[in-house]
């Protein structure tokens, strides 16, 4: 039998799961929806981004939600060289875990620089949304962060 | 307060469905398979050590461990060798209910597969009853199980236990 006569077939497995938010993860996404970053004000006066439901300390609800960023610090990043076909970019890019500036909490993103020599922990990027009418509430919202005053 | 600067609400789910992408090759022996189906017709393999015919063959006998080499062009026409009817609904289904679901030995197979039966009152289904293959319009057939409408009975007297006692 030939290789030409051997059937291949592209087959998806998929579960269209939909997840609700709650008040607090609601109005996280909801302000990227607008183009903003909020954070949750927990017991000790620290501010949490992403918010979280309930205080990590006292377990009581958390308080009042604050605006934070879009600025903000780089304090651990790993540098992706190829890009796999689920990851939010397709060229090379690095995960990090960015201190947005009003939070007391790291928050995992994508950034978009030309090359690792670009980023260094205590690099200061800021987040690029995708246009107003492609944004949905969801994380992907922030297309990546770039590095403030650089070059993309 | 998310929501001061949009008229859209505020954001209550978030859609986060789960997919795995495969490139699926049905290997040398199933392509075979359906490619028959594909013309309307069942094919088997037969393994040259015991004998048995496959349909569909999986390229190799699970008995004898070795590659099954020949095949066979099997006819339209089988028994039933188990059944059931459908009555429970579930998510997805594209059938309506009841329906049955019945285990059909091809006549020269040694391998049953499941088929749809229709054309039959749920009631009147039974164990030996003769069936027959119905395929899609020639200008529909795929390889793909979905050629195979449905089987229904063929008229043919009930098959006797002994010859299918082994498949159940």
């Amino acid at each position: 039998m030939a290789d030409s006569e051997v059937l291949h077939a592209e087959h998806r497995l998929e579960y269209p799961y939909s997840r609700s938010t709650g008040p607090v993860i609601g109005a996280f996404l909801t302000a990227l929806r607008d183009g903003r970053f909020v954070g949750a004000t927990g017991s000790d006066g620290r501010v949490i981004v992403p918010p979280t439901e309930y205080d990590p300390i006292t377990s009581d609800d958390v308080g009042e939600l604050v605006e934070v960023g879009p600025g903000g610090v780089v304090e651990s990043w790993a540098w992706v060289s190829h890009p796999l076909r689920k990851h939010p970019l397709q060229s090379p890019f690095a995960w990090a875990l960015i201190t947005l500036d009003g939070a007391n909490t790291a928050m995992l993103h994508a950034v978009d620089a030309p090359g690792p020599d670009a980023l260094a922990t205590g690099t200061r990027v800021t987040a690029r949304f995708r246009p107003e009418a492609e944004r949905i509430g969801a994380m992907a919202d922030v297309e990546a962060f770039v590095v403030e005053g650089g070059a993309s | 307060m998310a929501d001061e600067t949009t008229d859209q609400g505020p954001v209550t789910t978030l859609a986060t469905p789960i997919r795995l992408d495969f490139d699926f090759t049905p290997g040398v022996a199933q392509s075979k398979f359906l490619r028959g189906l594909e013309r309307g017709e069942f094919h088997g393999q037969r393994c040259s050590v015991c004998g048995k015919v496959y349909v569909p063959s999986r390229g190799s006998c699970p008995t004898d461990g070795v590659p099954t080499t020949e095949d066979v062009l099997l006819g339209n026409a089988g028994t039933v060798t188990t059944y059931c009817v459908v009555n429970v609904p579930f998510a997805g289904q594209s059938i309506e209910i009841p329906y049955i679901c019945a285990q059909i030995l091809l006549d020269g197979a040694n391998l049953s597969f499941m088929g749809l039966l229709q054309e039959i009152p749920t009631d009147q289904i039974r164990m030996g009853m003769r069936v027959e293959a119905v395929w899609v319009d020639e200008s529909d057939l795929t390889p793909s199980l979905a050629s195979v409408r449905y089987f229904r009975p063929n008229g043919e007297p009930d098959a006797d236990y002994d010859t299918y006692k082994e498949y159940l």
